[in-house]
């Protein structure tokens, strides 16, 4: 196909390079410079897309990113993109396009029903009906789900990355326009480090669609200029294809650079896809422009009809014209640019005029280039087949809410409109500024912003619409001395007449023809009005209901439009309807961009131990505990879970097993309030722990609910090495330092998180001891070092801790050594523990051989909801202290009742039953739930070590203490009903001597 | 009311539906009413229908600062599901499950009770001792509740990942957990009381309350006073505000709470995937949007916007999930004021002012239970007493020290 409606010459595109491009199977040809959507409006491609709702065919609207229609599905497989703006995509070589929400195909679409039925579908039909029957809800619903969607998301791998970068600029410039390119120019001329961003390819903005004069030069050549002056500044930073997406507290600015956007799938792998800029401004300059709005006028969604100031933009960015005749329908003088422009392109253009006249300057313009007027009219239908034929045009009343009169069929192949321009009040919207109303443009303003995201709005988006303006106003931004740029005083819009609906030859709303404000989801005047007779009267009501600026497009064309129209039906001014909140981000921005490179391995980093890749090697299986590895079972060859764990199991109570217990939390606690920090954060009292002793601590939380244990040891006079669980370093790491910093700021302690610093291997069993002597001189005897005791040694001839504590029952020594030693002296500690038969165990039978001995794991047998007592550990809670966190708690009526959870001992019937961990115990079985529950199974293992081997579990059971003897019952969600009998939890050494062997 | 049904929309359609009813008066408030609920959202509107259709108290205001549902109720993820661990919980939200069926039929208003299906994903050994036993409890206590292998959750969520930094363990699910369309909620209830006689006044911030002898007879309001004999206050994340007004402390902190959609898609997650470990949570809506969320703000405010980092924080759990959405956009994100207990449980609660009630504490997640949270304060307002589903839920439980602690049993986001 030819590219029939490129224009003979003009245009910012390169004729010297043709693209070859694919658009719904056909291919098609554009120019490097090109947008999808000016290639395609060259090629003559007028239908883009079917609307979300009704289905009604739609071309384009705009030049730029406020496009609502046209949403296409960009690339397929692996680099396929939904609801893509083809305003916004540059053309590349190969670019493969497809439309969207349609079946089978665009032209014939069987979704187009709706539009046939639409009056039955106004806003907020659903909520009236497919009520009946009940149950065919999820019938309708998955119809409804099916026809609504637009593109369809990716489903293969994203081959693509993303990254972030961060920049602390003085003087940060949004748009790259003439204001903002004034404001960047003058910051570098003051010597600021500036940033400019625009969302273009190009610098310009609005100049890159016009034809003005700067300082006596065409505004190109001064951008240009501008361009270089920026570019030999260092301090200047200028980032195209990059749009200022979110604006948050105290200048925090998210911007997304698309850097490979204009390379499509054949980009480098060098190049990340897109380029997340955080930004962290002194100062901030938003000169993003305005966005025209449309007329809202009968039919006015059809392909074909544009924004008047997209069509020049065509013209003059692109070369290309949207047809040969063209009408022009405004209420304001700056589509009178757009109709001079386009006629003196060679095309036909009929200017229809609201206004009974427009400016001097624009007539005179207009006259001399040929262009036919029709002032005073209106349009009131459009006839499209296959693309526009005509338009009706008739006289409008002086109210405006009438047309009167002989209808008028003009034919064109094209159109466009211009109800007035809305300053792109978005981002200073975003930074909690407010808003002004003008009164003589019809436009909202920003007014005074927030003290905590200072900023200044410059130029079209403050509603100044004069190119003399927004240089002078840029400039005084940027905060340089001397004259700023300077342009003809000319201006732009002149006496905009507000016409929010263009009447028709039948009542708004009550015919065949539709007067869209909102092109995506196709909300009409009618449906604004419809919500407002139902009470959604609000403003934020009226866009739900009739999800007015809820597309995509986030109401960039529609929002003011639908706040005019509501303003003008009830009689109120526009500020009296108020508006909507907007909301980052100002385009949609790619999950990837946001995510940047914290993707799989890098999305929680992976915490391992130093002895985790001899584990690896050695054929450990592991298991996530948080962001940790550890290693849960070393499985021989043959064996699966149960087997290997019933092997250590059985080795480390017979013989000696050798545990990495590196992950414990572990924080080196110093100064001279320690052992006072000590006995409020525990439950018992620390006063007398001499050096060189360790001691077994609960923390309480303020509910007096245990929330941590473990053992802390006096290493010297001010100075205790405390350790945590696996879970809870960081959280009680956190829980010390807000007592410390909040309640306690007089106390001198200095609390350390050293559980990465120390490298720790648990020795367990009968021949612990063996092991250990056979790799130190120092005496590590029951007398120089018993149980709870801490003593400093070399081992294998490193310094190591060791402290003879124990989670097993055994005989057990914890030697800590620095990290960096970690994995040497544990080879060292298995090449002496062979000739003692040693196994090498991970946290699997750790939990057996703790649950055998009744040791809590804090977090499994106790939630948050256990106090000591219930633990049946009253004996760790001194009676004699003044104080401890959740001492208070203790006493309050529910938690020192009688008949609370208890923990306890469970046998199930069937010794090789395991009991399911989560299982319930309930006081009373019946056939089916509900059944009272009376408490639950919290660990359950097989244990080869009692009665030669059964299943044991703990379990929290109401008043479990005094049930202990007692058979319970435990329905599983399986249909399953097994018995278990109360008992003690301590199923192994009940009089603890081995531990002091 | 005039009854809303496929007949009545073919018939407006004949006269270009100019001829709809308000869907709500907005009428003038009187001097006195016998029940005042401040707070127009969804448990408030939800109240307010109650006490007209089952408890026959029909002069009843409903108050509201600013439009109705337009604080939590318009700004939730819509996620609707009862598989809480603790039986009072269970009580509480299996009403709220019970009355969300038949809901639409009830309003005749179409709120879009969706179940789709609800899963809790476990990615841990930890994980799944959470999940199994919150589900043997939630199965114990009648409501539905199944655990899925890997194998079952690949088939019924094909394009998740499996195999992440957190590899998919099991899930829990509940099948009639799902979503409902939370501006219809609102809505919905609202039309229904209207027509019960329920006035309902917009734009109309309460400002202080008449207290006299330790009773509660009226609401000062920016519309003048307003007498009542009985007021339940239904705020959300300003509940803590209006109790000092009342002079006490509502034990509460409030802090931000964001949510974010994607542009629409065609239909790619079919049912409502949470995610405790990993940490956030997605659905689709009928529309086509991704829904997501996670965890609130660190910190407490009123402002109803949040940080950025959060939204980072969930995008990254997201695409851990969903690696096939990093091309997918975010077209919009939004934050409320979340209203936090210590328990992670609502207060359904009398104060230490007489006749002056209550119901605030949801959190993260009182959306699910708006029906079953304004059914059973409704009844508890008529009567003068606590009605017994809601009694677990009085504020004494902080002084008394019976918690409902659902944060602690297993730390969720709800």
């Amino acid at each position: 196909m030819t590219q029939d409606n490129r224009l003979p010459a003009g245009g910012l595109i390169d004729r010297s390079r043709t693209l070859s491009f694919e658009f719904d199977g056909k291919t098609y040809t554009g120019h490097p410079g090109d947008t999808l959507a000016s290639a395609l409006m060259a090629n003559g491609v007028t239908l883009l897309g079917r609307s979300f709702k009704y289905h009604r065919p739609r071309g384009l609207l705009a030049a730029g990113s406020e496009e609502p229609n046209a949403l296409i599905q960009l690339e397929r497989g692996a680099h396929t993109e939904p609801n893509t703006r083809a305003t916004a995509i540059e053309l590349y070589d190969g670019l493969n396009a497809c439309s969207q929400n349609r079946w089978p195909s665009l032209k014939y679409d069987i979704g187009v029903v709706n539009s046939w039925l639409s009056r039955f579908f106004p806003a907020g039909f659903y909520y009236k009906t497919f009520m009946w029957p009940e149950r065919l809800w999820m019938t309708y619903e998955h119809v409804i789900r099916r026809a609504a969607g637009l593109g369809v998301s990716p489903r293969l791998p994203d081959p693509d990355r993303y990254e972030h970068r961060h920049d602390q600029p003085e003087l940060l410039v949004v748009g790259a326009g003439p204001a903002g390119l004034a404001a960047a120019l003058s910051g570098a001329r003051a010597g600021k480090r500036v940033v400019l961003v625009d969302e273009n390819p190009q610098l310009g903005g609005s100049l890159l669609g016009s034809r003005d004069t700067i300082d006596g030069q065409s505004a190109l050549d001064w951008v240009a200029g501008v361009r270089a002056e920026l570019a030999e500044h260092p301090c200047v930073r200028v980032l195209t294809r990059t749009t200022l997406t979110g604006y948050f507290d105290y200048n925090y600015l998210i911007a997304t650079e698309h850097v490979t956007a204009h390379l499509g799938p054949q980009a480098s792998d060098d190049l990340p896809r897109q380029r997340l800029w955080k930004f962290r401004a002194k100062s901030v300059v938003l000169a993003t422009g305005a966005i025209e709005r449309p007329l809202v006028f009968a039919d006015n969604d059809r392909p074909g009809i544009l924004l008047a100031s997209a069509v020049r933009t065509y013209q003059h960015r692109f070369g290309v014209l949207p047809g040969r005749r063209l009408v022009v329908f405004t209420n304001n003088d700056s589509a009178y640019s757009t109709a001079i422009d386009a006629a003196s392109a060679g095309v036909a253009v009929t200017l229809v005029d609201c206004r009974d006249t427009a400016g001097d300057a624009a007539e005179r313009g207009a006259d001399a280039a040929g262009v036919t007027r029709m002032m005073g009219s209106a349009i009131t239908g459009v006839s499209y087949r296959n693309g526009l034929q005509s338009v009706d045009v008739m006289a409008l009343s002086a109210d405006g809410t009438r047309v009167d009169g002989p209808v008028q069929k003009v034919p064109c192949d094209s159109a466009c409109s211009s109800g007035g321009w809305n300053p792109a009040v978005h981002l200073h919207s975003q930074a909690k500024g407010k808003l002004r109303w003008l009164e003589d443009t019809h436009t909202y303003a920003p007014a005074a912003c927030a003290s905590t995201m200072p900023h200044s709005s410059v130029g079209a988006c403050d509603g100044e619409f004069s190119l003399d303006q927004a240089l002078n106003a840029g400039w005084a931004a940027g905060g340089a001395t001397g004259p700023a740029p300077s342009a003809e005083r000319v201006a732009s819009i002149g006496a905009l007449r507000p016409l929010w609906v263009v009447p028709c030859d039948h009542p708004v709303g009550e015919g065949p023809k539709k007067h869209f404000h909102e092109f995506q989801n196709d909300a009409t005047a009618a449906d604004l009005w419809l919500a407002q007779r139902e009470g959604f009267e609000s403003i934020e009501h009226t866009k739900r209901y009739t999800t007015t600026g809820m597309a995509t497009d986030q109401g960039k064309t529609s929002n003011v439009n639908a706040i005019g129209i509501l303003a003008s039906s009830r009689g109120i001014t526009v500020p009296e309807v108020g508006v909507t909140t907007f909301r980052p981000p100002y385009t949609p921005l790619t999950f990837g961009a946001i995510v940047g490179q914290n993707r799989r391995h890098l999305f929680h980093m992976v915490r391992k131990t130093p002895i985790h890749d001899w584990q690896a090697d050695h054929g450990a299986v592991f298991e996530d505990v948080g962001d940790w590895k550890r290693a849960r079972y070393y499985p021989k060859p043959g064996e699966d879970m149960d087997a290997a764990v019933r092997r250590e199991c059985q080795a480390v109570r017979e013989g000696v097993g050798l545990f990495d217990a590196s992950t414990l939390g572990k924080i080196d606690l110093q100064g001279e309030d320690v052992a006072w920090l000590l006995d409020m954060l525990y439950t018992n009292a620390w006063g007398g722990l001499a050096v060189g002793k360790c001691r077994y601590g609960l923390m309480l939380n303020e509910h007096g609910m245990v929330f941590d244990d473990g053992v802390t040891t006096r290493v010297a006079e001010n100075h205790y090495h405390m350790t945590t669980t696996t879970g809870g370093a960081a959280r009680v790491l956190g829980w010390i330092e807000e007592w410390l910093q909040t309640e306690w700021p007089d106390k001198r302690v200095h609390a350390t998180s050293v559980t990465e610093q120390w490298a720790v291997m648990a020795l367990n069993g009968p021949r612990a001891r063996a092991v250990l002597e056979a790799l130190t001189e120092d005496d590590v005897s029951n007398d120089a070092l018993p149980f709870m005791g801490f003593k400093e040694i070399q081992l294998a001839g490193v310094p190591a801790r060791v402290f003879r504590i124990s989670f097993t029952g055994e005989q057990a020594f914890e030697v800590n050594v620095p990290a960096r030693y970690g994995r040497f002296v544990w080879e060292q500690m298995v090449a002496a523990g062979a000739a003692h038969d040693m196994v090498i165990y991970g946290t699997e039978t750790m939990h057996v051989l703790r649950a055998e001995k009744g040791f809590i794991i804090v977090g499994q047998d106790s939630d948050g909801t256990m106090t000591p007592s219930d633990l049946d550990m009253d004996w760790i809670v001194s009676k004699k202290k003044a104080d401890f966190l959740g001492k208070r708690s203790l006493t309050r009526s529910d938690t020192s009742r009688d008949g609370r959870k208890q923990l306890v001992g469970l046998l199930s019937e069937d010794p090789s039953l395991v009991l399911p961990e989560g299982a319930h115990v309930v006081s009373e079985l019946r056939a089916a739930p509900p059944m009272p529950m009376i408490g639950h199974v919290t660990s359950s293992y097989f244990s080869p070590n009692v009665d030669g081997g059964r299943s044991i579990a703990l379990a929290v059971i109401q008043g479990g203490f005094k049930r202990k003897g007692d058979w319970v019952d435990l329905p599983l969600i399986d249909g399953r009903r097994v018995r278990a009998k109360v008992v003690d939890p301590v199923f192994v050494d009940a009089a603890g001597e081995r531990v002091k062997s | 009311m005039s009854r809303y049904s496929v007949f009545s929309l073919v018939r407006n359609a004949f006269s270009y539906h100019q001829n709809w009813q308000r869907a709500w008066r907005s009428p003038d408030p009187k001097r006195e009413y016998d029940v005042v609920i401040v707070g127009g959202g969804g448990h408030g509107l939800a109240t307010a229908y109650y006490l007209a259709t089952e408890c026959g108290i029909t002069n009843v205001a409903v108050i509201e600062k600013g439009w109705l549902g337009g604080g939590n109720t318009g700004r939730n993820t819509t996620i609707v599901r009862s598989n809480y661990l603790w039986d009072e919980s269970a009580a509480l939200y299996g009403h709220a499950m019970q009355l969300w069926q038949g809901l639409s039929q009830a309003l005749n208003y179409n709120v879009m009770y969706s179940p789709r299906g609800l899963l809790h994903l476990a990615h841990s050994v930890h994980d799944m001792q959470e999940i199994q036993r919150r589900g043997n409890a939630i199965y114990l206590n009648g409501i539905d509740s199944e655990f899925l292998s890997p194998e079952q959750v690949r088939e019924m969520v094909p394009f998740m990942s499996m195999e992440g930094r957190y590899p998919v363990l099991g899930a829990l699910l509940q099948k009639r957990g799902g979503t409902a369309r939370h501006d219809a909620v609102a809505w919905g209830y609202a039309r229904a009381a209207d027509a019960a006689g329920v006035d309902i006044i917009q734009n109309c911030e309460v400002t202080g309350f008449d207290i006299q002898d330790g009773t509660v007879t009226g609401v000062q309001t920016s519309r003048g006073r307003i007498g009542a004999k009985t007021v339940g206050v239904v705020t959300a994340g300003h509940s803590s505000v209006m109790a000092e007004m009342a002079g006490f402390r509502m034990p509460l902190e409030s802090f931000p709470l964001q949510a974010l959609v994607s542009e629409p898609v065609k239909p790619v997650v079919d049912c409502v995937i949470m995610s405790n470990g990993v940490h956030a949570y997605i659905s689709q809506s009928d529309k086509g949007e991704l829904v997501i969320g996670a965890s609130s703000d660190a910190y407490n405010s009123y402002t109803q916007r949040g940080s950025y980092d959060i939204i980072e924080d969930t995008l990254q759990a997201i695409c851990e999930m969903y690696p096939l959405f990093t091309r997918m956009r975010m077209l919009r994100q939004w934050g409320g004021i979340v209203d936090v207990t210590v328990d992670r449980s609502p207060i359904i609660s009398k104060t230490p002012v007489r006749n002056l009630y209550f119901n605030c504490g949801w959190g993260t997640g009182g959306f699910k239970c708006t029906p079953g949270s304004g059914h059973v304060f409704a009844h508890s307002l008529a009567n003068g007493d606590m009605h017994a589903i809601a009694a677990p839920f009085s504020m004494d439980r902080f002084n008394s020290g019976a918690l409902v602690d659902e944060g602690a049993a297993s730390a969720v986001a709800h």
